[in-house]
């Protein structure tokens, strides 16, 4: 493999990478103040893409997207209101399944709604075949803007957590829920929150994505597995692990095409995801002592 | 303060409490002592509102508690000191402490948080010294003080204490029934549960004997370490040799 090919590998893992990353930052979200799988996350990304390409003929760019992110958002708070939060003690069997089938319900209105057919947002700087060259390797420039917005998400992200009350609080229902609650905080609230916030920043993925992947009504159930697979790489509620297991992936399913047809990228994802189920439950960066404490 | 009627509760069809009935007045400290399973930290969590009553009443200054309001109780100025401490393991002993005063800054503004934050590290000087530690590396002393100080953070009117000497190293127990005692003269009202009879009933003024969900004596702390059942069951035999 010539060098200008390896980077070439390189730098579309790292745009997919950042992605997945985000998809897998959203089911750490959830999981961290609920303990669930949030299975309708890849959802979110389909809605923030395909919200913010109906919104274009109305507005300028900038203002369809942060219109489909609001959007998503409030679809996000409230697909909790009405289906989680009224549950008595549900067990986390009980909440993936309602999951599960918000995401059906999403995918088959979305259907419903925008058809079969392929759609895109215009690439935000350039177009398709304007290209960005570092040496002798050429890549698109929204290839940039994605891992820009990835990078900037998870900055504004970790300053949520770590700097305002909210965030703080949100991490307080994380590490003892129980406690959260004689403190005083709201936790169902809370998970309120991370739901909206999950769906927002899925749906800013989505949006900067879809230039480069388009957007389908059914892209989500993909997007899910891969962010799933990431998020148990990088282990279960680790943020930092979900970066670094996000662009492993990425990168691996990139360079996977020199070896093995095009075709049998997604196996690439699910082989790893069995072989860390069978190998390293508790992902690469995650620790064995919290896993077993561990609902699932 | 905190009146208790024909209490029973629990959890499914188990019936834990039995017709429990107690009460706390301002300004006192009053433990309840009772085996492993007699139903003390279900008393407690049917106080706070984390266990549904199953019949009965209880009453804290005049509100009648519901389930799923511990936001409320907290806000009205109960406060429990969970057994096992219970501190956000992964944040700093300052960020738990914050996270004590929510109910604090939502009413009164971030300077009383502030203000009151200084007051514990006055009662904790250790706590100061750790302030940017996490609390999961504190020795289990220093997290009993965390948890009893992140409770106060909410500057409650009665703090409920389920068994804060459990596991920890006898010159430690000492210092936290001091600081048990400390917190009556400053005017707080205690509610303290304990399998360490001995020492519990050493520093309260009253205290009840809860045996597998029911009250079976009552009385001042002195009657108590001198009643004889009593001494039997839980301060051992040879107590007076």
């Amino acid at each position: 493999m010539s060098l200008d090919l390896f980077f070439q590998y390189l730098f579309a893992g790292i745009t997919y990478g950042s992605i997945y990353a985000i998809v897998a930052i959203g089911f750490n979200i959830i999981y961290n103040t609920t303990g669930i799988i949030n299975f309708a996350q890849g959802e979110f990304v389909m809605l923030g893409g395909m919200i913010s390409i109906s919104l274009l003929p109305f507005m300028p760019l900038p203002l369809a997207i942060a219109g489909a992110v609001a959007i998503t958002m409030v679809i996000g708070a409230l697909m909790e209101i009405c289906f989680i939060r009224w549950l008595e003690s549900p067990s986390v069997l009980r909440m993936i399944i309602i999951t599960i089938g918000i995401s059906i319900l999403l995918r088959e209105s979305a259907l419903h709604i925008w058809g079969e057919s392929i759609r895109s947002l215009p690439y935000f700087y350039g177009n398709e075949i304007s290209a960005f060259t570092i040496g002798s390797v050429r890549f698109s420039p929204q290839v940039l803007w994605v891992i820009i917005a990835c990078g900037l998400m998870v900055i504004a992200l970790s300053i949520f957590f770590k700097m305002t009350p909210v965030g703080r609080e949100m991490r307080a229902c994380a590490a003892n829920r129980t406690a959260a609650l004689l403190c005083g905080i709201s936790t169902r609230n809370m998970v309120t929150l991370s739901f909206m916030l999950s769906a927002g920043i899925g749906a800013l993925a989505g949006c900067v994505m879809s230039p480069i992947t388009y957007t389908q009504y059914d892209i989500g159930t993909t997007l899910a597995i891969k962010g799933f697979t990431v998020a148990i790489l990088g282990g279960l509620g680790n943020y930092p692990g979900a970066v670094a297991a996000g662009i492993l992936l990425g990168t691996l399913e990139a360079f996977s095409i020199s070896v093995v047809p095009l075709a049998f990228q997604d196996a690439v994802a699910i082989t790893i995801l069995l072989l860390i189920l069978f190998i390293r439950p508790h992902g690469l960066f995650g620790s064995s002592e919290a896993a077993r404490l561990k609902d699932f | 303060m905190l009146r208790i009627r024909n209490l029973d509760a629990g959890y499914g069809k188990l019936r834990v409490l039995k017709n429990i009935s107690l009460h706390v007045d301002g300004g006192e400290i009053v433990t309840m002592i009772g085996a492993n399973g007699a139903g003390k930290t279900t008393l407690l969590h049917t106080i706070i509102g984390l266990v549904k009553p199953m019949r009965g009443e209880i009453d804290f200054i005049g509100k009648t508690c519901v389930r799923g309001a511990v936001g409320k109780m907290v806000a009205a100025g109960c406060s429990l000191v969970p057994e096992g401490r219970q501190v956000f393991a992964p944040m700093s002993v300052e960020e738990n402490l914050q996270l004590g005063g929510y109910i604090l800054q939502r009413e009164q503004g971030r300077a009383a948080v502030l203000k009151e934050l200084e007051h514990q590290y006055e009662l904790f000087p250790i706590l100061r010294e750790r302030r940017r530690q996490l609390a999961g590396t504190l020795s289990g002393g220093e997290q009993q003080m965390l948890a009893m100080a992140r409770a106060l953070m909410s500057r409650p009117r009665l703090v409920m204490m389920d068994e804060p000497s459990t596991g920890l190293a006898p010159l430690i127990v000492r210092d936290i029934f001091q600081i048990i005692l400390r917190l009556r003269e400053e005017g707080n009202t205690v509610l303290l549960i304990e399998q360490n009879a001995k020492a519990a009933l050493a520093v309260a003024d009253r205290g009840y004997v809860l045996e597998v969900g029911k009250v079976i004596v009552q009385g001042p702390a002195a009657h108590l370490l001198a009643n004889s059942d009593v001494q039997r069951a839980y301060l051992g035999r040879d107590k007076h040799t």
